[in-house]
């Protein structure tokens, strides 16, 4: 089995592809793990990991600038179903539109916008940054074995905009900060998460051996 | 719910960790990557390392030191320490940084700030503010922005400057106190309390821990959003696990969770 973490310029993939690594291991998965930026890998790929830092559009034109990859993304995810998990901007640019400093198109595979965080409580700071447990809005096979809820484990956030879903079907989990904040989004081969596994510690490197059983 | 935030902190110089008493008077204390492993496992929120290497040459050192931990600890890492040019940044998070923290080159220059924000993201530029208590007894409290380890005054008031870092684009301030850092005496929680209240990012209070209840005033009367302390730690006077199970007996919200 292939894994291919899809590089194109946002951030140092290099941890996240140890994070990777080390779940295989632990979870004792063989498969392969490929930080890469070439659309033919990731049209040959089981798994698909799209990572992201940094303002929505910045990285929606990282991705654009790399010839191809859109139409491979499309292509592989959308028709052949591969299992596919975006992290934190890669989650967002799941979605319809991005509306951070200015409008711009995501990959509308969860219908809804990427808007700012605007807490009730002004004294809650933005970004949301730090460890926030999850509310399970419905259950998932990426959580398997993950205590959720004010006892469960924690995830780690940093994010000022979240994707709020047009159907409320897509939500697999929220953060409480001040009022739910979308934390996972998923639909059939679809899985996002707003936080990064990659440096959550436990329920990271259980999050992804989840997703690299995961059989959707 | 959003929890508190204890991070440990490593000096490093030439690779090696230190902890400076008033940034002086040097103790080296081992390898920071076996540091910070022990640190992950001991269940710390975060890891911040402070590269205090004099020589341009050393420099590359830091790198590797940084890669080694990301390579082991999934966890985030802030590196901070003559962070001059986006260059540098973007060295430091090629090679595993999550957060780079910025001090005199944001002093000097504000808007270099706003040019690294723009590049990397607010969420990864964190600006270090160090600041000095300039004004006397009776005045109303006054604190000055002081660069080269707390020797060069600049004029610039912490509050104001802090005000226009987060404006310009960092994602958060980790506030030291000069007058405490290295005294065992406490956070300057006026200080930190100022800047928390005056700027919407988060804010790590750092400089002068001593003991437990000062990490939970650092929260309760500085209103940071992360406690910052090294030595406590590092020279083994109490673990990560004490610290944050003392702040949660206090009644602060921390992560408890149990690591792998």
């Amino acid at each position: 089995m292939s894994v291919v973490i899809i590089d194109y310029g946002s951030g140092n993939l290099h941890s996240a592809a140890k994070a990777f690594e080390r779940a295989a291991r632990e979870a004792e998965l063989d498969l392969s793990i490929a930080v890469s930026s070439d659309p033919d890998l990731v049209a040959k790929a089981d798994r698909i990991v799209l990572p992201g830092v940094g303002a929505f559009a910045d990285c929606r034109r990282g991705l654009d600038a790399v010839p191809g990859m859109v139409e491979v993304l499309q292509r592989r995810v959308h028709e052949d179903k591969r299992p596919f998990l975006g992290i934190c901007v890669g989650m967002q640019l799941m979605a319809t539109r991005g509306l951070e400093h200015t409008v711009s198109y995501g990959l509308d595979w969860i219908h809804g916008d990427v808007k700012a965080i605007t807490p009730s409580d002004p004294g809650l700071k933005i970004p949301h940054m730090g460890w926030n447990t999850l509310t399970l809005a419905k259950p998932h096979p990426l959580l398997d074995g993950i205590p959720t809820g004010p006892d469960g484990l924690h995830a780690y956030f940093v994010h000022s905009y979240a994707l709020t879903p047009a159907h409320p079907d897509d939500v697999v989990a929220t953060a409480d900060y001040g009022s739910p904040v979308t934390a996972i989004v998923g639909r059939d081969n679809l899985v996002g998460t707003q936080f990064h596994p990659e440096k959550s510690q436990a329920l990271g490197l259980k999050l992804i051996a989840n997703f690299l059983r995961w059989r959707p | 719910m959003l929890k508190v935030r204890l991070i440990p902190c490593l000096d490093v110089k030439d690779g090696r960790v230190v902890k400076g008493v008033q940034f002086v008077d040097l103790v080296d204390a081992g390898d920071p990557v076996e540091a910070a492993k022990a640190y992950d496992a001991a269940g710390a929120d975060e890891l911040c390392f402070l590269d205090i290497t004099a020589s341009h040459e050393a420099r590359g050192i830091l790198f590797d030191v940084v890669q080694r931990t990301a390579e082991a600890c999934f966890m985030p890492l802030t590196v901070g320490g003559g962070v001059r040019s986006v260059d540098d940044i973007r060295k430091l998070l090629l090679a595993g940084a999550d957060k780079v923290s910025i001090n005199t080159a944001a002093v000097k220059n504000p808007d270099f700030v706003r040019e690294a924000a723009e590049k990397f993201g607010n969420q990864c530029i964190v600006v270090a503010i160090d600041a000095k208590k300039v004004s006397g007894e009776s005045e109303p409290s006054r604190w000055e922005i002081f660069t080269h380890g707390g020797r060069n005054a600049t004029g610039i008031d912490a509050i104001a400057f802090a005000r226009q870092v987060a404006e310009l684009g960092a994602g958060e301030l980790l506030v030291t106190s000069m007058d405490r850092d290295g005294t065992k005496g406490g956070y300057d929680l006026a200080l930190v309390r100022a800047i928390a209240d005056a700027v919407s990012v988060p804010v790590i209070a750092s400089g002068g821990v001593g003991n437990l209840d000062h990490l939970v005033d650092g929260v309760e009367k500085g209103h940071a959003s992360a406690v910052l302390a090294a030595s406590i730690f590092h020279f083994g006077t109490h673990t990560i696990a004490e610290a944050k199970g003392y702040m949660a007996d206090k009644g602060l919200k921390m992560r408890l969770d149990k690591t792998a």
